[in-house]
């Protein structure tokens, strides 16, 4: 088991003729995952690698392969729109991979989504992956090995970090999210808690958030109401500036709040075990096993 | 994106948001016409910094007459310009506002930005104009009205009425007060705007409802659809360097410290940051070169990097995924041999091909550190300056 992809996903990839689409929809193949499908609206017909059919919008793709998940390598200006034809769909998880979506059209695709069952994660994220079983996104497969400690995340190269060490330990992972740094994004890390909770093949958890907003202090709420496995954190940005916007859009202390300190200080009342330093997420949670 | 408080009236006044009557000069001359043509028997000279606190700092003032206000802009036009917001360095004021003055009955505060725990808008109002709104949130959080705006049915009126009875106004202030709201949610939105501050939003004795100033950001991920904001950009208010980097795509933020780093992502860039903080260290900026780390990203970001003078020693640190890390050493040997790295260097690569990495960058002649975890990257980093 894992949480929200496995062996058996069937994945539609959105924007599979572009660059970026192309290129990982190579990689991904590579590993494993069980690509049914892509959509380039226009190019409908075709093929990808001679082998994958190509359809002009995500419902044919569905009607035609069966498929449940989607990834989305659309460009920024098209990516909202993309996500909202992916939930309309009916296909259960979509991921946004895509860099750049204006929030204003984030706040429609949310509450679009708010009335659907699809569940979105990203947007301006690495994807997420269940080593061993599929890989939807762009994050290095080889880092990973199968296991039993979930990661999520809000930072790409962070993860792969992260799971770098948990590896090096021979710790292996049950399935690793980036759920994106946007100020909105589908997934929070309170959700991806609240999946790994039910997972009977998760045993523990490595959370690891950054400046901005409060994610990451709702996630310390409900660690300490409901969370029955351990938590190792850690916090992005420690030393960033107030009022600047490190890198990810949502990466900001604005008016005094969304501080690495106020959040560290929240997920260690909330009993998660957190990290002052990065470079000890996979000792601290080999620790706890 | 920030722009002036002078731009920012410019746009609110294309929507229909009430603001004072100004024009915006370089030259105490200049400031002398302005307010003769205003007309009015006071006028009001203020600085154009993109940062707040400017009445605080003095750089904002009354003038009760034209060579008055002349005196006043040769005063400030050209001063450095200290503010709770500035840092002690200030800020150069190369341009000011005349403004009308106003017979002003109250104060208030309005603003809209996301509200990122719910995914939607909040349009804030508060009886506390003039006051730090984060300050008034701490201590009188019950002082600042929220409506949360559905983004299909966008701002109603009711909940501009709501707010306007919340802010005590009756009469034609109440109904100028509306249509303000309104107006001032329109052009948010029409904008693409990440913040809105009013502060103060003024009633005038007269019963008139003006954005005495504003404050405007947009959403960067947006511009691509304004694109007649770029021309608000103004570089004189930006670090030099940084304004160097975005000519490159580079992410670069300069910070006080003296070990630069360069890393790719943003989340590793600030681990990176903190945990040279954590070993003793102060980081000299933040540098994200991004997903695909070529020699020219590398070799600009040396350039960046090395121009800050306070720069003692510099920290690499690349979790190579889809790239290659022995393609980030080749990146980082030839950069190296183009740009003259006079500070001690050190080099962590991890990921893909790290291992071949390694021995390339052994086996260069260009002088740096190895090293083999993230901890073992920031001690060195650290240690290297002594």
């Amino acid at each position: 088991m894992s949480i929200l992809i496995n062996k058996d996903t069937r994945l539609v990839v959105q924007g599979i003729t572009g660059g970026e689409g192309t290129f990982h929809s190579d990689q991904m193949l590579e590993y494993g995952t069980n690509i049914v499908a892509g959509v380039t609206p226009g190019k409908g017909g075709q093929k990808f690698r001679n082998r994958i059919p190509i359809f002009n919008t995500v419902a044919d793709a569905v009607k035609e392969t069966g498929a449940n998940a989607a990834v989305i390598f659309v460009p920024p200006p098209f990516a909202a729109d993309a996500i909202m034809e992916g939930a309309d769909a009916g296909i259960g998880v979509v991921i946004a991979i895509t860099e750049g979506i204006p929030t204003a059209d984030m706040v429609t695709v949310k509450a679009f989504l708010d009335t659907r069952e699809t569940i979105l994660v990203g947007p301006n994220c690495p994807g997420v992956i269940t080593p061993g079983e599929c890989k939807i996104g762009i994050m290095p497969g080889f880092i990973h090995k199968k296991g039993r400690v979930g990661v999520v995340s809000k930072s790409g190269t962070l993860t792969y970090e992260a799971v770098h060490q948990l590896t090096e330990l021979g710790i292996g992972q049950s399935t690793c999210i980036g759920i994106g740094g946007d100020p909105i994004i589908g997934t929070t890390h309170i959700d991806a808690l609240k999946l790994f909770n039910q997972d009977p093949d998760t045993d523990a958890v490595i959370v690891i958030g950054e400046i901005g907003g409060s994610a990451e202090q709702e996630a310390a709420e409900y660690i300490k109401a409901e969370m029955d496995k351990p938590v190792v954190a850690f916090i992005a940005g420690r030393t960033a500036p107030p009022g600047r916007r490190m890198g990810h859009a949502g990466a900001i202390i604005s008016g005094g709040s969304g501080t690495a300190d106020e959040k560290m200080a929240a997920l260690s009342a909330a009993g998660a075990k957190v990290c002052e330093s990065p470079a000890v997420l996979g000792e601290t949670m080999q620790g706890l096993l | 994106m920030n722009i002036h408080e002078y731009q920012a009236k410019d746009i609110l006044r294309k929507y229909g948001v009430v603001v004072p009557d100004g024009k915006v000069v370089t030259a105490p001359s200049e400031a002398i016409s302005a307010a003769k043509e205003l007309g009015t028997s006071v006028v009001v000279v203020k600085a154009q910094i993109h940062a707040g606190g400017r009445g605080k700092g003095g750089g904002v003032k009354l003038a009760k007459s034209p060579e008055e206000a002349g005196k006043i802009a040769s005063e400030i036009l050209g001063m450095n310009l200290v503010t709770h917001q500035t840092g002690p360095e200030g800020k150069k004021v190369n341009k000011i506002l005349v403004e009308q003055g106003l017979d002003i009955a109250t104060e208030l505060y309005v603003g809209i930005t996301l509200d990122r725990t719910v995914g939607q808008l909040a349009f804030m109002a508060s009886t506390e104009g003039g006051m730090e709104i984060e300050k008034v949130a701490a201590k009188n959080p019950e002082k600042i009205l929220k409506e949360w705006i559905d983004p299909v049915a966008g701002m109603r009126p009711a909940q501009a009425r709501k707010l306007a009875f919340g802010l005590g106004l009756s009469g034609d202030a109440f109904k100028n007060g509306v249509k303000f709201i309104m107006a001032l949610y329109k052009a948010y939105v029409a904008t693409d705007a990440s913040l809105f501050e009013i502060n103060p939003l003024i009633v005038t004795t007269d019963g008139r409802v003006l954005a005495l100033d504003a404050k405007i950001n947009f959403d960067d991920n947006a511009l691509y659809r304004h694109k007649d904001f770029f021309e608000l950009r103004d570089l004189e208010e930006e670090e030099p360097l940084e304004v160097e980097a975005s000519k490159y795509d580079l992410n670069y933020i300069k910070l006080d410290g003296n070990v630069g780093c360069m890393v790719n992502g943003a989340g590793l860039a600030m681990a990176t940051m903190d945990i040279i903080k954590l070993n003793g260290g102060d980081p000299a900026n933040f540098l994200d070169v991004g997903g695909n780390a070529s020699p020219e990203t590398v070799e600009n970001g040396f350039k960046i990097i090395l121009a800050d003078p306070n720069v003692k020693a510099v920290l690499i640190n690349i979790f190579g995924g889809i790239v290659r890390c022995d393609r980030v050493a080749q990146g980082i040997i030839q950069a190296a041999k183009n740009v003259q790295i006079n500070v001690p260097l050190v080099v962590r690569l991890e990921g893909t091909n790290a291992e071949e990495a390694a021995e390339l960058l052994a086996n260069s002649d260009v002088k740096m550190e190895v090293a083999t975890s993230l901890k073992d990257a920031a001690e060195k980093a650290v240690a290297s300056i002594g």
